[in-house]
C-alpha cells in the first residue's frame, strides 16, 4: 500500500474548512455593509464604521476574552456583571477621592483576579464552567448594588479626557481612545493565539482536553488562564465603558454576556472548542453593530429588532457549522 | 543485538489496587534496537506494567532503572522528557489541529516566545520522511485515517529522542496494509537503536516482528523467551497457564450445517434494506438457532449493517420483518422488544459505563426493556448476575467492583451478559473479541455456539475470517458498503474463497439466492 492512499482527498477540498465560518461572516457583512450603502446615502460614510468601534469598542474587547473561553470548550457567563462592577469600582473610588491611576490599576485586578478564581474552580473541582460563571455573575452583580444601588457619574479629569478626546482626519472622522485600545487587545490577542505556546494550547484543549493531558500540555494552567484572560478583558472592557458613559450604574450590561457569546459564535468560532479566530470575532461584533447602524437608519424600526435578527443568525450559524462539520468529538 | 547492556530494567515490581493485585514481583528488561512482544490474557497486567514504567500509577515495590540511573516518573510527559515515549490505542492527537503541531505542540521551535511555524512545517516533513510517510503536514489531523495518525502519533513520540517506545495495541483497528507500514516503521526504528516494546493481542504479528516475547499471567512473570525458541503453541499455553482444552475443542467443531436451522419463517427478514452514505440495500434472512458471520475489512459497511438491524440508524429504504410479521425498526427500543439484542464493538463509548458496578452494568438492559417504573427485585438481580459472572467466569468474580477495574476482556463479557440477562431472540455482536486475550476470545466463541444451540440466532461480526467460519452457518460479505455474497458455510468455503469474495466481489449472483 502506497502510502499517499491513506490521504483523504485533495488538499483544496479539505484545506480551507477550519475557514469557511469566518469568511461566510465576512460574506454575510459585506452584504448587510452594501445594503445599507444602497438605501441611506449616508451609510458610506466612513464614520458609520468608527461609530460602530466607539459604540461597541467594549463588547469587542470583551468577546476577545470570551473568544478564549469558548475555545477551550468553556463558557463565561460572568462578563456582563465583570464589566459593571469594574465600571462601578472605578466611578466609586475615583469618588471617594483616589487618584487615578491607581483607581485603573485596582479595578483591572478585580476581574482577572475573580476569573482567577473561577479557572481553579472549574479545573480542580471539575465543575461545570456554565454553573461556576453563573455563581460568578451573580456575585459580580451583587458587588455593584452592594456599592451603591443607584448610579455614580465620573468627574475626574482623565477620565473625561478618555471620553471626549477624539483623534481624527481633517474631513472630520474621528475615533475615540477607547478604539485604540480596543484594537491593541485585539492585536495582542491574535497573536498570543497564533503564536505563543499559551495560545496552541488553547485550541489544543478545545480539541480534546484527555490527549492534550496526555501529550503533557499544562491543561490545568491553560484553563485557568483562559478565565484569568476573560476576567481581564471585562475589566478593560468595564474601563472602557466607563470612558464611554462616564458613570458607574449598577444595572449596566446586563444580559450583555449574551450578547457577547452571540457575537463570538457568529464570528464562527466553534462552541464545543477547538475552532474560531480573533479576527472572526471581529467580524461578528461588527455584524451586530452594522444590524444595529441598519435599523437606526431606518428610523421607523422597533430596536427590538435587533434581538430578533441577532437570534435569527445566530440560529443559522449554529445550524450552519453542525452542516460543514465542525466538530471533531 | 542483545549482547549490549538493557536500556530499561524493572525488578521486583509490585502494584495493588483496591480488591486487585495487578502486579507481583515482575522483572522486564528491554534492550537497544530490539522489538519486545509484552503478552498476556487480559487482566494479566500488561497495561498495569507500562502504566507504572510511564508513571501513571506509582510502584507500591520494585525498582526501574534507565540507563545506569534509577528513575520514579511522575507521569507521562516526565517519561517522555527522559525517552520513553508511549503511543496508546486510542490515538491521542488533538483532531483540530495540523498535523505539524500535533508533533510538535508544547514543544515548538520558537523566537522570542513565537512559535516559528516555517520550521514546525519543515521538521515535520523531515521527521515524516524518516518513517516514510509523505502527507501535508497542515492539514487536520483528523483528515487522515487512523493509520495515519498512529504514525503521526509515533512521530511525536520519537521526536524526543526517544530511547525506548512503547506501543499499546497500535495495530487493534489497522487494517493489514496499514500494518505493514507500521511494522516498516517498527523495524526502521529498531535499526535506529530504539528499543520498542509491542503489546498486542495478535499472535501471528508478535512472530511477524518481535525479537523476544515476555509473558505475563496474572500479574507475574511468566518468563521471557526469544521469539524464535517460542513455539506458537506454547505462548498460548504459557499466556492462559492451561491445557489447551476449550480452544481445541472448538477448532474441532464440524462445520455448522446451515440445513439444519435454515427452513421455516425466518426470526428477522430483511428486504432491500439500506441507508443512504452508510450500506447499500441488502436482503438477508436469519433463522433461531443460526449464526450469521458478517466479513469484511474494516470500514467494509459490516457496523452500519448490523446498527439497522437494531434501530441504531434509521434505515431510508426496504422491509423488515420478525417472525414474518412485517415490521420496522426505527429505535433500539423497539428493536429491544421485538427480541433483538446489540453488543457493541466500541464497548467504551458505547456500552461499559465505567462508573457503575458489575452489577448495575448487567442489568441495564433488563431494567430499560422492563421499564424504570418496574425495579428489578434486589434478590433476582443478585441471583443472574452471580448467574452469568460464573457462566461466563467473569474475574474478579465480585459484582459490586466498578466496571473500570475490570480489564478489557472481562469488560466486554459484562457487556455481554448484560444482553444475555435480557434473553434476546436475536443477538449482534460487533467485533466481541476484538482486543481481548485468546482464551477470553475462546470462551465467547464457544459460548456463542452454546448460545444458538439453544435457539438463539446471532449476528457475528468479526474481522477475524477464521473466527467467522469456525462459528457461522451462513457468511456474509460486505464490500465497500455493500452485501456482495451470502456463502452457506460448507466444506467449499473457506478463508482463501472469502477473501478472494473480498478483494473481488464477483460473487454477485450468490448474494441473492
Amino acid at each position: 500500500m502506497t502510502t499517499s492512499s491513506l490521504t483523504t482527498g485533495p488538499s483544496w477540498a479539505r484545506l480551507p474548512r477550519r475557514h469557511v465560518p469566518v469568511l461566510v461572516t465576512l460574506a454575510l457583512l459585506l452584504v448587510m455593509y452594501s445594503i445599507g450603502v444602497s438605501q441611506y446615502r449616508a451609510f458610506s460614510n466612513v464614520q458609520v464604521i468608527f461609530n460602530i468601534f466607539i459604540d461597541y469598542g467594549f463588547l469587542l474587547v470583551v468577546a476577545v476574552g470570551m473568544t478564549f473561553v469558548i475555545l477551550t470548550g468553556g463558557i463565561d457567563l460572568s462578563v456582563g456583571s465583570v464589566v459593571a462592577m469594574t465600571a462601578m469600582v472605578s466611578a466609586w473610588l475615583l469618588q471617594s477621592g483616589l487618584p487615578a491611576l491607581l483607581v485603573l490599576v485596582i479595578a483591572l485586578l478585580i476581574g482577572p483576579a475573580l476569573g482567577f478564581l473561577m479557572g481553579c474552580a472549574i479545573h480542580f473541582f471539575d465543575i461545570q464552567p456554565f454553573i461556576v460563571t453563573l455563581a460568578g455573575m451573580f456575585f459580580a452583580r451583587g458587588m455593584c448594588t452592594f456599592i451603591s444601588s443607584s448610579s455614580i457619574p465620573i468627574t475626574d479629569g482623565f477620565w473625561t479626557t478618555m471620553a471626549q478626546h477624539r483623534i481624527g482626519d481633517p474631513r472630520g472622522n474621528f475615533v475615540s481612545i477607547g478604539v485604540l485600545i480596543t484594537l491593541a487587545v485585539v492585536l495582542v490577542a491574535a497573536y498570543v493565539l497564533a503564536y505563543t505556546r499559551l495560545g496552541r494550547n488553547v485550541y489544543a484543549i478545545g480539541g480534546n482536553p484527555q490527549s492534550a493531558l496526555l501529550m503533557g500540555l499544562p491543561v490545568a494552567r491553560t484553563r485557568i488562564a483562559v478565565y484569568t484572560i476573560s476576567g481581564l478583558c471585562s475589566a478593560i472592557g468595564g474601563i472602557l465603558l466607563s470612558f464611554y458613559t462616564l458613570s458607574g450604574a449598577p444595572l449596566i450590561a446586563v444580559g450583555m454576556e449574551l450578547d457577547v457569546i452571540a457575537a463570538v459564535v457568529i464570528g464562527g468560532t466553534v462552541l464545543t472548542g477547538g475552532s474560531g479566530y480573533v479576527f472572526g470575532t471581529v467580524l461578528g461584533v461588527l455584524v451586530l453593530g452594522v444590524i444595529q447602524a441598519l435599523i437606526t437608519f431606518d428610523g421607523s424600526l422597533n430596536s427590538w429588532w435587533t434581538k430578533i435578527v441577532i437570534g435569527g443568525l445566530l440560529f443559522a450559524f449554529i445550524l450552519f457549522q453542525r452542516l460543514i462539520g465542525i466538530r471533531y468529538k | 543485538m542483545t549482547d549490549s547492556r538493557p536500556v530499561l530494567t524493572m525488578t521486583g515490581i509490585s502494584k495493588s489496587f483496591p480488591g486487585v493485585r495487578a502486579l507481583h514481583n515482575v522483572d522486564f528488561r528491554l534492550y537497544p534496537g530490539e522489538v519486545h512482544a509484552l503478552m498476556g490474557e487480559n487482566g494479566a497486567g500488561k497495561s498495569t506494567l507500562i502504566k507504572v514504567l510511564t508513571g501513571v500509577y506509582g510502584i507500591d515495590e520494585g525498582t526501574i532503572t534507565l540507563g545506569d540511573e534509577q528513575v520514579a516518573f511522575s507521569g507521562p510527559m516526565q517519561a517522555s522528557a527522559a525517552g520513553v515515549s508511549t503511543v496508546y490505542q486510542e490515538v491521542n492527537l488533538c483532531p483540530n489541529l495540523s498535523v505539524a503541531e500535533n508533533i510538535f505542540i508544547g514543544r515548538e521551535p520558537r523566537r522570542l516566545g513565537a512559535v516559528r511555524w516555517g520550521e514546525v512545517r519543515r521538521q515535520a516533513r523531515q521527521l515524516l520522511t524518516r518513517l516514510d510517510l509523505d502527507i501535508d503536514v497542515t492539514a487536520p489531523v483528523a483528515s487522515y485515517s487512523l493509520a495515519v495518525q498512529q504514525m503521526v502519533a509515533i512521530a511525536r513520540a520519537i521526536d524526543v529522542q526517544a530511547r525506548v517506545l512503547i506501543l499499546d495495541e497500535p495495530t487493534s483497528s489497522l487494517d493489514a496494509g496499514e500494518v505493514a507500514q507500521l511494522f516498516r516503521v517498527m523495524r526502521q526504528l529498531r535499526d535506529e537503536g530504539i528499543a520498542i516494546l509491542f503489546v498486542t493481542h495478535f499472535l501471528d504479528q508478535v512472530y511477524g516482528i518481535a525479537d523476544r516475547i515476555t509473558v505475563l499471567r496474572n500479574g507475574t512473570l511468566v518468563g521471557e523467551y526469544p521469539t524464535a525458541e517460542l513455539p506458537q503453541l506454547a505462548l498460548v499455553e504459557k499466556m492462559i497457564g492451561k491445557e489447551l482444552d476449550v480452544l481445541e475443542r472448538i477448532e474441532e467443531q464440524p462445520r455448522r450445517e446451515l440445513a439444519a436451522v435454515e427452513g421455516g419463517t425466518p426470526f428477522v427478514a430483511v428486504s432491500e434494506l439500506g441507508r443512504k452514505g452508510a450500506v447499500a440495500p441488502f436482503t438477508l434472512n436469519i433463522h433461531a438457532g443460526e449464526v450469521v458471520g458478517l466479513a469484511g475489512l474494516l470500514g467494509s459497511g459490516r457496523t452500519e449493517a448490523a446498527r439497522l438491524f437494531f434501530g441504531a440508524d434509521r434505515a431510508d429504504r426496504g422491509e423488515v420483518a420478525v417472525n414474518g410479521t412485517p415490521t420496522s425498526l426505527r429505535s433500539p427500543i423497539q428493536a429491544i422488544e421485538q427480541g433483538i439484542g446489540f453488543c457493541s464493538e466500541n464497548r467504551r463509548a458505547e456500552g461499559i459505563i465505567p462508573d457503575l458496578t458489575v452489577r448495575e452494568n448487567m442489568i441495564l438492559a433488563m431494567q430499560a426493556a422492563r421499564g424504570w417504573l418496574r425495579p428489578i427485585p434486589r434478590r433476582r438481580q443478585d441471583e443472574l448476575v452471580e448467574q452469568y459472572i460464573k457462566a461466563l467466569s467473569i474475574r474478579p468474580a465480585n459484582p459490586d467492583l466498578p466496571v473500570r477495574n475490570l480489564s478489557g476482556g472481562n469488560q466486554q463479557k459484562v457487556l455481554l451478559a448484560r444482553w444475555l440477562i435480557t434473553e434476546p431472540r436475536l443477538l449482534i455482536l460487533d467485533e466481541p473479541t476484538r482486543g481481548i486475550d485468546i482464551g477470553a476470545k475462546a470462551e465467547i466463541q464457544k459460548l456463542v455456539v452454546q448460545l444458538s444451540d439453544g435457539g438463539m440466532a446471532v449476528l457475528f461480526i468479526s474481522a477475524e475470517l477464521e473466527e467467522v467460519l469456525r462459528l457461522s452457518h451462513k457468511v456474509v460479505v460486505m464490500r465497500d458498503r455493500e452485501m456482495v455474497a451470502q456463502l452457506d458455510n460448507d466444506d467449499t468455503v473457506d478463508a482463501d474463497r472469502v477473501m478472494q469474495t473480498i478483494a473481488s466481489g464477483s460473487q454477485r449472483e450468490e448474494a441473492n439466492q
